[in-house]
């Protein structure tokens, strides 16, 4: 079932929370304690904006197991305003033509499903972003 | 990245063995490994080997068989030594062999045995995405339905982007490994293609097509590594010397790299592989990378030196890379056109590299090869192994 290892990253899955370094200011996502940059301790909570653009993308048509349902799907690796790169699915794409640099902003989605009597796991996925209001 | 003085004393490869890569439906994983340990011993003559490294990457996920190392050496009929599996991705093969040089290196042991094997042809393919995608980051990656098929898609698109390449500019490689692997009796498909059948491909996931995507096949490839004084003198073959072996890792996630066009790992652990065995990169007369994608071949290439960033998909436009160029990359076919055998590639790259040292390749010999190096790549290039042999004559 796997409850404990989705349940753990929670705050990552739900609201993007990574880290910020205390040396370097460098923003880390997803947290890893120790600052990619500067190699000191960074365990400094940090909220990411969510917002970011597409760094590259693909669609695919062969899924691995528990993502049968979602065929066709697109990933994309985000670059975060912040700095890090992200990789998530997009989504609410309509007939969207997706390009590399295209802005985008995280939503909760459900990611997988583990069968009918499995877990269902939400977490961030990107969409185009909305015009400001 | 390894900091040796390398190496402390003479290590060669005196014996190969390898299967067909392909689908081998009647045959288990054990009997599979077997089918390459026995001619690898039988070459070697009558030394026996005090241990054996064991290169397997999903054998506890599609076959539900840990503990390699006692299964496959009892059931070789070999009770009694050490054996044990060395997992890394797709850099399972170079890694058992690094093992193997490492302990006939510090002296406790004086030939070792290195299995490669793999059996995909278990479970169905969504399984087995699932089972490869184990290779990536499970929390971070693999939970959004990344596969490896979609991080090399990636990968490709942003180089289409970054350096304007053009929408066949991998075609090169695939055209290269295909015509190789016709030359291969072992092969997977033997049959060369032509640029057309590549632009006419299907899409796997976009921008990568069929051809831009080696095949999984079950396999298995095996080795003899002895310390030269263990070496009886009456071998059939030449002797082929391990002159360099080095590994280095990156980040798994690609989304945790400074540039993931970058293959970091794999220019570290080339250059420290160069240097071990004092040669310039010009020296090597085939290099059998890791081209489970076309874009790896690419990245590969430029990391290692051999190309500008960017670059790299002309050398097999031009031909460079092919049997007669100045660079052969993939002489027996690579993964394309052998066959993706997972945790075993490295050790075929190994056998291969050994049978172009040694004159046996047939068809596809590199005429005068005298270096080789030969590159094991595990997930998207996040560990590299590096070897580079040598023949008897420049020993």
């Amino acid at each position: 079932m796997e409850v404990s290892s989705h349940w753990r990253v929670k705050q990552q899955r739900y609201a993007l929370i990574g880290e910020v370094c205390p040396s370097c200011e460098a923003k880390i996502f997803p947290p890893r304690d120790v600052c990619p940059e500067c190699g000191d301790e960074a365990k400094t909570h940090y909220q990411f904006s969510g917002l970011g653009e597409v760094y590259s993308y693909t669609t695919l048509y062969d899924a691995p197991q528990g993502h049968e349902a979602q065929i066709p799907y697109t990933l994309a690796l985000v670059r975060l305003e912040e700095g890090p790169l992200v990789t998530a699915q997009l989504t609410d794409l309509d007939d969207e033509n997706i390009e590399v640099g295209m802005p985008v902003e995280m939503v909760t989605r459900k990611l997988r499903s583990d069968g009918e009597r499995g877990m269902l796991v939400y977490g961030y996925k990107f969409r185009p972003r909305l015009q400001a209001a | 990245m390894t900091n040796s003085n390398f190496p402390p004393q003479d290590i060669y490869i005196i014996g190969v063995g390898m299967t067909p890569a392909g689908e081998h439906w009647e045959k288990s994983l054990r009997e599979l490994a077997l089918d390459a340990m026995i001619p690898a011993r039988q070459e070697a003559g009558g030394i026996a080997p005090e241990a054996l490294y064991v290169a397997n990457m999903l054998a506890p996920v599609l076959s539900r068989q840990s503990h390699l190392g006692a299964l496959l050496a009892d059931f070789a009929g070999m009770r009694g030594i050490e054996a044990v599996t060395l997992e890394a991705a797709g850099a399972s093969g170079g890694m058992a062999l690094r093992h193997a040089v490492m302990a006939i290196a510090s002296g406790l042991v004086r030939s070792a045995l290195v299995v490669g094997v793999e059996k995909f042809s278990e479970r169905v393919s969504s399984e087995i995405e699932a089972a490869l995608s184990t290779a990536g980051d499970a929390d971070f990656e693999s939970v959004h339905g990344v596969t490896q098929t979609a991080l090399a898609a990636m990968l490709m698109r942003r180089y289409q982007v970054e350096f304007s390449a053009p929408s066949d500019a991998f075609a090169g490689f695939s055209v290269t490994a295909h015509a190789n692997g016709a030359g291969n009796p072992l092969a997977m498909f033997q049959r060369a293609i032509k640029a057309e059948s590549y632009q006419r491909a299907g899409m796997v996931s976009d921008p990568l097509n069929m051809f831009d995507a080696a095949p999984m096949a079950d396999g298995a490839a095996a080795l003899m590594v002895a310390a030269g004084d263990a070496i009886p003198a009456d071998s059939r073959y030449p002797k082929i010397r391990i002159a360099a072996s080095s590994a280095a890792v990156d980040a798994v996630a690609l989304h945790d790299r400074r540039d993931p066009l970058d293959f970091s790992a794999v220019r570290d652990s080339t250059a420290e592989a160069l240097k071990q065995a004092r040669l310039e990169r010009d020296q090597i007369d085939l290099f059998e990378v890791h081209d489970r994608y076309t874009i790896y071949s690419a990245l590969t290439l430029e990391a290692a030196g051999y190309a500008e960033r960017g670059k790299a998909w002309q050398l097999a436009q031009n031909g460079q890379v092919s049997l007669n160029g100045s660079l052969p990359i993939t002489t027996f076919g690579g993964s394309k056109a052998r066959g993706d055998t997972g945790g075993a590639n490295g050790v075929y790259q190994a056998a291969e590299a050994t049978l172009q040292l040694q004159g046996r390749a047939g068809e596809i010999q590199i005429r005068n090869a005298k270096t080789a190096m030969i590159q094991a790549l595990g997930g998207a290039g996040a560990t590299a192994v590096t070897h580079i042999l040598t023949g008897s004559e420049t020993a």
